[in-house]
């Protein structure tokens, strides 16, 4: 993204328990909020986006308990940028994970968060190394996403 | 996330309010869950998500587990008062193709009580 400086920026860290997910998403939700050329319907995306990575770390990333996930939000004039990474035990097959309806852990898990996150986000990077951990990298602007219809060819 | 569970004899009512995520969607399956087993009789299941502000994936998969508990006893599913930040991902997710929709709860118990045939033959 070039060396342009972000207008406002965030970070935060804390740890992986299902009450954070809320906290994640309405904390970056309203972060965004500061770009008027966010529509509702873009923050709304934004919060799915920000609870589906947070909960694949809650419930993937630190399999004997709690760690840390750190939240970073960077807001451009045109666009805000989001980091969501931990410590974890990272993603063995990126490339599987992002199918959808790929679940390691069904039952009740639907495998649709990733799936979600690339319809709802405009761009999405994920780095992971096993042992390592793993970090989500999104873009999301103005006017974007879908509202309706069909998943991404995934 | 508030949920308020009535029975109307063979039909659970859970009516839900606020957010349906990954810790809420714990607390919704157990409530249903406790509610089986202390009326085994419990045969369908209408969800009346109208004051449902989000659901995210976690949400969505505790329906879907909740849809197939009720399949498997021959019970029927709804989903009401559906709305549209909701409604958009319970049709991303393809839910809307299995549960049944009406537009409130009196209508899907009117539906499943108009059936054909006595609950217990």
């Amino acid at each position: 993204m070039g060396e342009e400086e972000p207008v406002n920026r965030f970070s935060l860290t804390f740890p992986s328990l299902a009450p954070n997910v809320s906290f994640a998403r309405s904390t970056v939700a309203a972060f965004a909020s500061q770009l008027d050329q966010f529509t509702l319907e873009d923050i709304e995306d934004i919060r799915i986006a920000v609870s589906e990575v947070v909960s694949n770390v809650v419930i993937h990333a630190y399999p004997k308990g709690a760690g840390p996930v750190r939240v970073e939000a960077s807001l451009y004039h045109d666009r805000v940028e989001v980091v969501v990474a931990d410590n974890g035990c990272g993603i063995a097959d990126v490339e599987k994970a992002k199918e959808p309806a790929f679940t390691t852990l069904p039952g009740e898990r639907m495998g649709l968060g990733l799936t979600f996150v690339q319809a709802y986000m405009d761009r999405v990077e994920i780095t992971s190394r096993p042992g390592e951990g793993t970090r989500v990298f999104m873009v999301k602007r103005p006017g974007s996403g879908v509202s309706k219809g069909q998943l991404p060819e995934g | 996330m508030n949920l308020s569970l009535e029975t109307i004899e063979d039909v659970l009512l859970v009516r839900m309010r606020g957010e349906l995520d990954l810790e809420t969607a714990a607390k919704f399956r157990v409530l249903v869950e406790e509610a089986l087993d202390h009326r085994p009789g419990l045969k369908h299941l209408i969800l009346d998500v109208s004051g449902l502000s989000f659901i995210d994936s976690s949400g969505l998969g505790a329906i879907l587990g909740r849809y197939r508990q009720f399949a498997e006893r021959g019970g029927r599913v709804f989903v009401v008062g559906v709305q549209p930040g909701v409604g958009r991902l319970l049709e991303l997710s393809g839910l809307f193709r299995v549960v049944e929709v009406a537009a409130t709860a009196e209508e899907a118990l009117a539906r499943v009580q108009g059936e054909v045939g006595s609950v217990d033959g």
